[in-house]
Order: C-alpha cells, then sequence, then structure tokens
C-alpha cells in the first residue's frame, strides 16, 4: 500500500467544465462552475449536503441536463450526450447492483451493452474480479453479500468497461466507520493501478484528504478553493474553507500596518497585535480582515510570553484528554473562545488544569489572512 | 390453556369469516334438493354439475375474460404506473394521477352504466362495438382493473431505488432496455400480484359485467345470481366448493414457495456471517 501517491509530472487536461451550471425550478444548484480535470488524478469534491457536489457529478454522469456551460472531453461538448453514450462510469453510493443478478452478471452487464464476445467478457470479468479480490463470489447475489463485498463489485463493474472518467459517489458513504479507513487506501490503490481518471463527491473532509490527489471546496453551488489537500488546510483563502477543513480558530481584525515583507494586525480580543512575517495581496489600506490559526499550530504557556506581538491572555474553560493529544477550550478576556490541541509527546500529568489562566502564542508563519 | 380474551377474539374472527364456507361445502354434499334441509350424503351435485353446460359455459367465459382482463390491465396499468413514477412533474401529471385512481372509488353502477353509454354511442357512430359480448365485458374489464395494477405496481416503483436504473443507463443500456433488463425483472412480484388482483376482481364482478354484456356472455356471476333469484340449486354449492378447493391449494402453494425462499434467504444470510 502506498500512502502517498504523487501526481506524476505534468498532466494534460482530460475534462473541462466550462461555466457549468444547473437550476432546478429557479433554485441554482450549480453556479457557474470552471473546473479541470487531469489525467489520472483523483479529484475530491468536497462540500456539505446541498452545496452542489452531487449535481455537479450527475451533470459529469447525464443524468442532469445542465443548464448552461459546457463539460469538454477532449475537447469535444458531451453535455448533451446521454448517460448511456458516455464513456463514464459511476459507482453510487447505495452500490445500486441489480439484485436479481449474480456477482458475475452484475459485472459483465456494461460489456455486454457493447456486443462483445462471450469470451472477451468472461476475460474481462474475471480480471475485474481479481482486481478486487471477489474471485470466490462469482455466482453470489448481492444479497448475499456484506457491505464491504457489494462495494467491490460495485466498483468493479464501473471499473469493467474501462471508462476514461470513474465517478465516485460518497464512495464509503455506506459502510462503517471501521470498514473505512482500510476501503479508502485500498480503493485508492486499485484507482492507480488501473490508472482511471476520478471525480468523487464526499462530505468527509478526512476521506477527500485520504484519497484525492486535489480537492475543490465547493458551497452554495460554487467552487470555493481547489488545491492539494496540504495546500487547501494549510492555506485556505477564505473563511468558509478554513472553518469547513479541520478545526480552526478565527480572530476577526484590522489591518494596521502593511508593508511587502510582514503585515500587522490588530485584534481587538487579543493583548497584542498579530504579526505576520509575509505580505499579503489585497486592496491595500486598513481593512477588516480574518485570520486563521490552526489549533495544533498554537502554544501554552503559565508564563506571560516576552514577543511584542502573536499571543493572547485566557482561562481554561474545558479541556479533554484523548491519548495521543489534548483538547483546550480556552475563554479569552472577551468572552470567546479558542481551541488548542498539544500533542502528549511526554508521559506526564495535564500541564494545565482547568479554570488556570494561560497565555497562547504562536509563530508568524503559523497564521493565514482571510480577505473573504 | 389459560383463558384469553385475544384468542377468543381470535377465534370468533375466524369462525365468522369461514363457518359460511364450511356451511357451503357441507351442503354441496346434500342429498336434498333444498339448500337448507340436510338429507343425507351425496355427491350427485357435483356429477350434475358436470353436465350442465350452461354453469359449465358460463365458468369458461368468466375464465377467459378474467384472464384477458387481467393480462390487459397489467399492460396498461404498469405503464401508467412507470410514466407516474418515473417522470414526475410533467404537465397534468397530477391529474393524470388522480384519473387512473378515480375507479377504485367510482361505484361500480355508475362505471358500468357509463360504459353502456360509450358502447353504445360507439356502435352508433363509427359501427363498432358492433353488439355487446365478450368483448365489451373484457373492455369493461380492463378499465376498472387497470387502476388497481396502477396502484400495486406502483408503490413497488416508487420503492425501488432508482439508482439502479441509473446504474444500468450509465453502463450503456438505452431506457427500453433498463425497463425490460432492469425494471421489469425487479417489479415482477408486483405485476404477479396486480395480475391476481385484477384476475380476481374480474371473475368477481357481477355489476359492471351485467352492464356492458350482450346475447350469449353470461359470465359465472350472472348465471349464479340469476339461478340463486329462481332458486338456488345445489350445483352452485359443488362449483362454490370446488372453487374454494382450487383458491386453498393454490393459497396453500404460494405459501409453501414464499416460505422456501425466505428460508433459502435466511441460511444465505447465515453462511455470510459464518463465511
Amino acid at each position: 500500500m502506498t500512502l502517498k501517491h504523487i501526481s506524476t509530472g505534468p498532466s494534460e487536461v482530460l475534462v473541462e467544465l466550462e461555466a457549468l451550471s444547473k437550476s432546478f425550478d429557479g433554485h441554482v444548484a450549480v453556479r457557474g462552475v470552471n473546473l479541470q480535470f487531469y489525467q489520472g488524478e483523483i479529484f475530491a469534491l468536497l462540500g456539505g449536503s446541498g452545496c452542489g457536489k452531487s449535481t455537479l457529478l450527475r451533470m459529469l454522469a447525464g443524468f442532469e441536463k445542465p443548464s448552461g456551460g459546457r463539460i469538454l472531453l477532449n475537447g469535444q461538448d458531451i453535455a448533451h450526450i446521454p448517460p448511456y453514450k458516455r464513456p463514464f462510469n459511476m459507482m453510487f453510493q447505495s452500490y445500486a447492483l441489480f439484485p436479481h443478478m449474480t456477482v458475475e452478471q452484475n459485472i459483465a452487464y456494461g460489456l455486454k451493452q457493447d456486443k462483445l464476445s462471450k469470451t472477451e467478457i468472461d476475460k474481462t470479468v474475471t480480471e475485474m474480479l481479481k482486481l478486487v479480490h471477489m474471485e470466490a463470489y462469482r455466482t453470489r447475489k448481492p444479497s448475499q453479500l456484506s457491505g464491504g463485498q457489494r462495494q467491490r463489485v460495485a466498483l468493479a463493474r464501473s471499473l469493467a468497461k474501462h471508462p476514461k472518467l470513474l465517478l465516485l459517489d460518497e464512495p464509503m458513504g455506506a459502510l462503517d466507520k471501521k470498514l473505512r479507513g482500510e476501503m479508502q487506501l485500498e480503493l485508492v490503490d486499485i484507482i492507480k493501478q488501473v490508472g482511471v481518471t476520478c471525480v468523487m463527491v464526499t462530505h468527509d473532509q478526512e476521506e477527500a484528504m485520504t484519497m484525492a490527489d486535489r480537492i475543490g471546496v465547493m458551497n452554495a453551488g460554487e467552487i470555493l478553493q481547489i488545491g492539494s489537500p496540504h495546500d487547501i488546510y494549510e492555506y485556505p483563502n477564505c473563511r468558509y474553507v478554513a472553518d469547513f477543513i479541520g478545526e480552526v480558530n478565527l480572530f476577526e481584525g484590522r489591518i494596521l500596518e502593511e508593508e511587502p515583507a510582514y503585515v500587522i494586525i490588530e485584534v481587538p480580543n487579543l493583548e497584542r497585535p498579530i504579526y505576520i512575517d509575509h505580505g499579503i495581496s489585497g486592496p491595500g489600506g486598513t481593512r477588516p480582515v480574518g485570520v486563521a490559526v490552526r489549533p495544533e499550530k498554537m502554544r501554552m504557556s503559565a508564563e506571560q510570553p516576552d514577543e511584542q506581538y502573536n499571543w493572547g491572555k485566557g482561562i481554561i474553560d474545558d479541556l479533554a484528554y484523548l491519548g495521543q493529544h489534548s483538547i483546550y477550550h480556552v475563554k479569552m478576556s472577551d468572552g470567546k473562545f479558542v481551541q488548542i490541541t498539544q500533542t502528549n509527546d511526554k508521559r506526564r500529568e495535564t500541564p494545565f488544569e482547568l479554570e488556570q489562566e494561560i497565555f497562547l502564542s504562536w509563530n508568524p508563519d503559523a497564521c493565514v489572512v482571510l480577505e473573504k | 390453556m389459560r383463558f384469553k380474551f385475544s384468542n377468543l377474539m381470535l377465534g370468533l374472527g375466524l369462525a365468522f369469516l369461514y363457518i359460511p364456507m364450511l356451511i357451503l361445502i357441507i351442503y354441496s354434499f346434500n342429498e336434498s334438493r333444498l339448500v337448507t334441509v340436510w338429507a343425507g350424503f351425496s355427491t350427485k351435485w357435483y356429477a350434475s354439475l358436470l353436465e350442465n353446460e350452461k354453469l359449465l359455459e358460463a365458468v369458461g367465459k368468466s375464465l377467459q375474460i378474467a384472464f384477458f382482463s387481467a393480462t390487459g390491465a397489467v399492460v396498461l396499468g404498469t405503464l401508467a404506473a412507470f410514466v407516474l413514477a418515473r417522470f414526475k412533474g410533467f404537465k397534468g401529471s397530477t391529474l393524470l394521477r388522480g384519473m387512473l385512481t378515480a375507479p377504485l372509488v367510482m361505484p361500480e353502477v355508475i362505471t358500468g352504466l357509463s360504459l353502456l353509454l360509450l358502447f353504445v354511442a360507439m356502435a352508433q357512430a363509427i359501427g363498432w362495438p358492433e353488439q355487446r359480448g365478450m368483448l365489451t365485458i373484457w373492455l369493461a374489464h380492463t378499465t376498472f382493473c387497470t387502476a388497481y395494477v396502477a396502484v400495486v405496481v406502483g408503490s413497488r416503483l416508487t420503492e425501488m431505488d432508482m439508482s439502479v436504473e441509473e446504474a444500468a443507463q450509465d453502463l450503456g443500456a438505452t431506457p427500453v432496455k433498463v425497463f425490460f433488463n432492469i425494471t421489469l425483472p425487479i417489479i415482477a412480484p408486483a405485476l404477479i400480484s396486480g395480475w391476481l388482483l385484477a384476475f380476481t376482481l374480474s371473475l368477481d364482478d357481477l355489476v359492471i359485467a351485467s352492464f356492458v354484456s350482450g346475447p350469449g356472455s353470461t359470465t359465472l356471476p350472472m348465471v349464479v345470481f340469476s339461478s340463486v333469484r329462481l332458486g338456488v340449486s345445489p350445483e352452485i354449492n359443488a362449483l362454490a366448493a370446488i372453487i374454494i378447493g382450487i383458491v386453498s391449494l393454490l393459497v396453500f402453494a404460494s405459501w409453501f414457495y414464499a416460505r422456501r425462499v425466505e428460508r433459502a434467504r435466511l441460511k444465505d444470510i447465515q453462511a455470510m456471517k459464518n463465511g
């Protein structure tokens, strides 16, 4: 198993979405999305329910007709080609296996539509069953399989026709939590082994970060940010993304000083202003901005820091010891809460107690300025 | 066994349902011509039933009409249910849904009378159907049975996972192929129960058939009803006993089949858990 799959070299665009939009009875589900999927990558559309990610996937599959815009496959618009003529295959959230057919017949169904010979179909089915380690279940009916086994069959069925694009709709949605972790890595392994380009939809950020090469965060029908899991987590471009991916502490403040090499931001509920050791792009001038600091990038101390910037004072309101790390909820002087995670890398009692007054600090490079 | 109120009610309920049938069967073996007086055991009414050509002919006609009405109703009802379940929100879908289910609550007298008027008007206007008979009864029964089939099949269609159909399309099957390869096999049990329901309704119908029948197309309920008015012949009892026997056999057979399927399923699940 490979944990980190590095995308190979400069890739070419396989599918391109141009100003793609969809509305249902006046309600806009997808709003002018521009997006490119590269050959061989796994792309995750990540967002809460109702953000339009599923509609986008269904437009790719051909189940929904776009209200506007184009879907280009190798430069050709396929937006109005029906699903049964598209070289895309989808693995459904419910797996949608045909209940009256055996595993073998399920996998062969797509191949039969292409009028392949029986020997060819047999060969591909065997190959697919081997790929998903389900050779022993060839003649079973879907009702005789467990959830994980059904998922393997569904994957084999959607890969059997060697689609140009594999679509995964909430691939782990129907599995229990324990199976998810294993299947996520195995699914990535199989997809990379086949080399198929893959677009998946999920609301689970952990799943997206584990499986995808690139993530597109969606909200209200729009794509807010596209980037590698690392980029999205470390450099969110707006408050929504920062808040949606992982935990974050947001300080609202105003820019005091803005220079190409540094920025100083005044935050009313912090004892000291925030100092950031790099310039930011923006309209310039004094304006309200948000500053995001991840909980694990904060330090706690009982003594007041010597630094001129980047610290605040608070009282520990709540703490949770979770074994490998502890979570502290600190009530700042203005009553707002800040969350801090501390790795328990030393075997000792929790160093801080409830109601204790402590000081929070962080490095200048831990902050991200959010204008939107 | 300890006395239980619920057991007593169960017994009473079952007795209320089945004692009349039991009496009917017992009296079919009655020697006497009088239906209500017991005069010793005999099977002579069964023998005379076999010679009563009028009655047997009516049985044959009724079975024929029921078979074709059920088949016609399944075809039309399934199509209507499919359109209503899968093409939501087209113009007039609510109206179609209402009109489709209206025959369920329409008094049979009204359905029968309106169909009669329609057939008469059609015969005058276009000369078809020339005269009323088996054809008009079949048309009438198909009409009202379609509503029942549409309800049975429609509920199965709405509870069916639509993504299964989408998956088939996604794998390259045209919508027509999807319907025959995927949808039909999955809803087949509903088609069968819809067909059986329509068959029973048609076999049972007296009112509508009386309105739209013509010379030489007397169905079984019509024969039974008219002979009862002239005084019941015990032959009717014999016929009823045979029908009850056949229905019981069919019910038992379907129960036995369903139990076998269920057991096989449970065994599979058990095997899966162990293996």
